[in-house]
């Protein structure tokens, strides 16, 4: 578990700051794809590569290389909430996150106050691990699979 | 209203090739960090790098790889505040307002989801990210204009409003694992490579 305050900024300088910020837009699909960074920045390519490592190491970025359509995997995805009692939330939350098929749960201020993604192979599946959920909690799943997406992408600029 | 008026994306997931579930399982813990990644996956692949070049383009066609790029940590550039701003908005108006809401820089994800009355009575979703509470809030309230026109105002069954908007802030990860390609009909060996370099 990770509070949300125990991860605080990182000092970074104006290079690293433009390597965040065009790296977040994406790599060229090139032989030398740092080399072509290097250049529109004016440093060089072993340079990005340090530095880019670095940011791993230091966890600014959680991640570098392909993101896919989740949709590709063939799997099946939900959004899901339980209105949670604060007393029992603790042992609440360790139930919900023992279901391998949980990929992400965040607590949030609302009566609905545990939000998670339910990742499975199939619809099917789906359906099984909200009962499952229903059954060891005791608790009704509000189920809010995505009807429509309009967006998905997130740029935060250093 | 029923939400079955919306049609579901259609982007349907075309089976994917056993060179491109190979490209997953390789690359989706991450890249190398090195001057010559696609090499790297030529290699790896047993094709030439023209034809990883090509193949990485034809997936970026296809939305198979959405793009190949950093990944950020919210927190670590200083982005401590989320909101899942969340709004009971006309059906009808809905498909032609998420796009626009969803156009806004600030917005990362926005959906239309179900409702579920009346437990639960929002059909936007919108989620919002800043470095303070002062500015996510500012973020809901512009959006809030944009959508004035078409809130719902609907009353519970004791005539009590329900409220038509809100914001929820997260207050902690109780879990955040990434989404994964099962390894399946492939050898085993295949991921196990990438992922010292990769830091996942």
């Amino acid at each position: 578990m990770t509070s949300m305050q125990s991860q605080s900024a990182i000092a970074l300088d104006d290079i690293d700051k433009k390597i965040i910020n065009v790296l977040q837009r994406g790599l060229p699909v090139c032989v030398q794809p740092f080399a072509e960074i290097a250049q529109q920045l004016a440093i060089s390519e072993q340079e990005i590569l340090n530095r880019l490592d670095n940011l791993l190491d230091n966890k600014v970025l959680s991640r570098f290389g392909p993101m896919f359509d989740a949709a590709c995997f063939g799997g099946a995805f939900t959004l899901a909430a339980l209105q949670v009692a604060e007393e029992n939330f603790e042992e609440i939350t360790k139930i919900v996150n023992d279901f391998e098929q949980i990929a992400h749960n965040y607590k949030r201020d609302h009566q609905y106050n545990m939000w998670f993604v339910i990742a499975t192979e199939s619809q099917q599946e789906i359906a099984q691990v909200i009962a499952k959920i229903e059954q060891a909690t005791g608790l009704e799943v509000l189920n809010a699979p995505k009807l429509k997406e309009f967006y998905v992408g997130l740029y935060l600029p250093a | 209203m029923s939400d079955s008026t919306y049609q579901p994306n259609a982007k349907k997931a075309e089976p994917l090739s056993s060179l491109e579930r190979q490209y997953i399982l390789l690359t989706q813990n991450g890249l190398p960090i090195i001057a010559k990644p696609y090499h790297w996956l030529s290699e790896r692949l047993n094709i030439s790098v023209e034809q990883v070049l090509n193949l990485t383009n034809s997936m970026q066609q296809r939305g198979i790889i959405r793009r190949i790029a950093a990944v950020p940590n919210h927190y670590k550039l200083g982005y401590h505040f989320n909101g899942m701003t969340v709004w009971d908005i006309e059906d009808s108006q809905a498909e032609k307002l998420g796009q626009i809401i969803g156009k806004l820089p600030f917005v990362s994800h926005c959906y239309l989801r179900p409702r579920k009355l009346p437990s639960w009575n929002y059909n936007l979703f919108a989620m919002v990210h800043g470095k303070s509470n002062q500015e996510i809030t500012q973020y809901r309230s512009q959006i809030k204009t944009l959508l004035s026109e078409v809130l719902v105002n609907r009353k519970q069954q004791n005539a009590q409003p329900f409220k038509n908007c809100d914001m929820l802030t997260s207050t902690q990860i109780l879990k955040k694992t990434g989404l994964r390609l099962k390894n399946k009909n492939v050898a085993n060996d295949v991921t196990a490579t990438t992922q010292e370099k990769n830091h996942v």
